[in-house]
């Protein structure tokens, strides 16, 4: 829901910039994946505050529920059973909007202002203005939008931008009983994150790393994980996620031109007929049928 | 009312309102396409009831002109069959949009260029609607990179069919006597023997 308390850096089909001036501090929010204990606090704090109530599920078999993302479930835990350096790792990862600094979804979205970025780097969809084409689906590099069957609007985590904008932290970060959320600028987030990678390494995680993607610009939502040189493991993320070039292409230099072109079109035509002139029968064949019919009328009155 | 019994006849009644079905469901789409083809169009959405009316109303528009291109093609399909003279006729195409047609071989019901034009209209209605249907998602759901390069094929398709149809239009309009053949099915021999002298001989026997 977007508040105009939070300044706006970038919005959906706008082709003008928007407010530039101001510059605030850039904001993350950081998924320690290796403190997390999968409790699903998160998942019901985000239900809470944001005040959504997705229908209850049944149990699939797995500890993951509900078992992906909705209109009415804007983060859930993802559970993956995966052996590494012979042993069994169960890795669990909050999944969920990563805030990209260059959004895929705000990329595709043809609707003005239907989503925006703030300065701070929360990326918020503001469903007065959604058109319910689902392009944003389209675009995003990690599957995260949903469009509800309800309303046909889209949703998906605002990074409590009405919390952030009031100097509060998102509600899954208050919820988080091992600290495994944490909510800060971004650069505070990295210096963070490099203390937990230098210990995951201490504990043998030679691989341990933060997860801040620049094929996106990066996120602001980010993660530390074991396993940073595989992010596949965790439930599919993805490791070199970027707006995919059909989108770019899509959404990109050739719809200008494309247009102008189309005026060409239209502007050539105009100009043919006023230096060409119209392209009339001649006389020389007006006459033609005249004398023929004029032959014909002659028979007939013989 | 002027009626000249002596007058061709070149369209049916229902081939008229077949093309004006096609006709008028393409300018629709072509608005209602438009505005969200790029920021620049989107006031476009206010003549279908506001921009949520125009997401949902667009794909069904195309369904009714896939439908009606459909009969359409098969109506004409065999009027436009390619032959020597077209190919030549295309050779020359500069000269008759220069304004000089003393050189152009005879045409029978369709010139080169309108054959052309036939078949660049099927090709990207074909290419609109197979596409189209794969981003629709009130009814679809496709994995992500089909509807990705969906996305990218009906822009793109949509663009050129635009472009091919205001060259159908001005070509219309350029051609003196010939929007009447739209309207009530008639042209004036001496239309059709200036134009298409081979269809005058063929319904003339002249």
């Amino acid at each position: 829901m977007a508040l105009q308390s939070l300044d706006i850096k970038q919005r959906s089909a706008t082709t003008t910039p928007s407010t530039q001036v101001r510059q605030t501090v850039e904001i993350a929010k950081l998924i320690d994946v290796s403190a997390c204990i999968g409790c699903k606090a998160c998942q019901v704090a985000c239900s809470e505050w944001n005040d959504i109530r997705d229908e209850v599920g049944n149990c699939h078999g797995v500890y993951d529920n509900p078992m992906d993302l909705s209109a009415k479930s804007w983060t859930v835990m993802r559970y993956t059973e995966v052996e590494q350096n012979n042993k069994l790792e169960w890795l669990i990862r909050k999944d969920g909007c990563m805030h990209c600094a260059d959004p895929g979804c705000l990329k595709a979205c043809p609707a003005p202002g239907a989503i925006i970025q703030y300065a701070n780097g929360i990326v918020d969809f503001h469903q007065e203005n959604c058109i319910g084409c689902g392009y944003c689906v389209t675009g995003c590099p990690f599957n995260v939008p949903r469009i509800s069957k309800e309303d046909s609007k889209a949703y998906k985590c605002s990074l409590c931008s009405d919390r952030v904008a009031v100097n509060q932290a998102p509600a899954c970060v208050k919820s988080c009983p091992t600290g495994a959320i944490q909510f800060g600028s971004k650069e505070d987030m990295k210096d963070y994150a490099a203390k937990r990678v230098a210990d995951l390494k201490e504990r043998g995680y030679d691989q341990a790393g933060l997860y801040d993607p620049q094929g996106v610009g990066g996120t602001h939502v980010m993660y530390v994980l074991h396993h940073a040189d595989k992010p596949d493991l965790y439930a599919g993320l993805p490791a070199n996620p970027s707006i995919s070039p059909l989108v770019s292409l899509w959404k990109g230099f050739a719809k200008p031109l494309a247009t102008l072109a189309l005026a060409g079109v239209a502007l050539g035509s105009l100009f043919h007929y006023v230096t060409k002139g119209p392209n009339e029968v001649s006389k020389e064949i007006e006459d033609e049928i005249e004398r023929e019919d004029a032959l014909a009328n002659k028979e007939e009155a013989k | 009312m002027i009626r000249d019994p002596k007058d061709l006849k070149r369209y049916t009644a229902s081939e008229r309102a077949n093309h004006w079905v096609v006709g008028i469901s393409f300018i629709l789409l072509g608005l209602s396409g438009l505005a969200f083809f790029h920021p620049a169009f989107f006031p476009l959405t206010q003549l279908f009831g506001g921009p949520v009316w125009t997401r949902i109303l667009h794909p069904y528009l195309g369904v009714i002109m896939a439908l009606a291109f459909v009969v359409m093609f098969f109506r004409f399909k065999h009027l436009n069959k390619m032959t020597p003279a077209d190919k030549e006729w295309l050779s020359k195409v500069d000269q008759m949009v220069d304004g000089d047609d003393h050189n152009m071989p005879e045409q029978g019901k369709y010139n080169g260029g309108q054959k052309v034009m036939f078949w660049a209209l099927a090709i990207s209605m074909l290419l609109m609607t197979l596409s189209g249907i794969v981003i629709w998602r009130a009814w679809f759901d496709l994995p992500v990179d089909i509807v990705r390069l969906g996305a990218v094929v009906h822009a793109a398709a949509g663009a050129v069919m635009i472009g091919l149809i205001m060259v159908h239009v001005y070509a219309a309009i350029w051609v003196k006597g010939t929007i009447r053949a739209m309207w009530y099915g008639t042209v004036t021999r001496a239309w059709a023997k200036q134009h298409h002298r081979g269809w005058y001989r063929q319904v003339t026997g002249k």
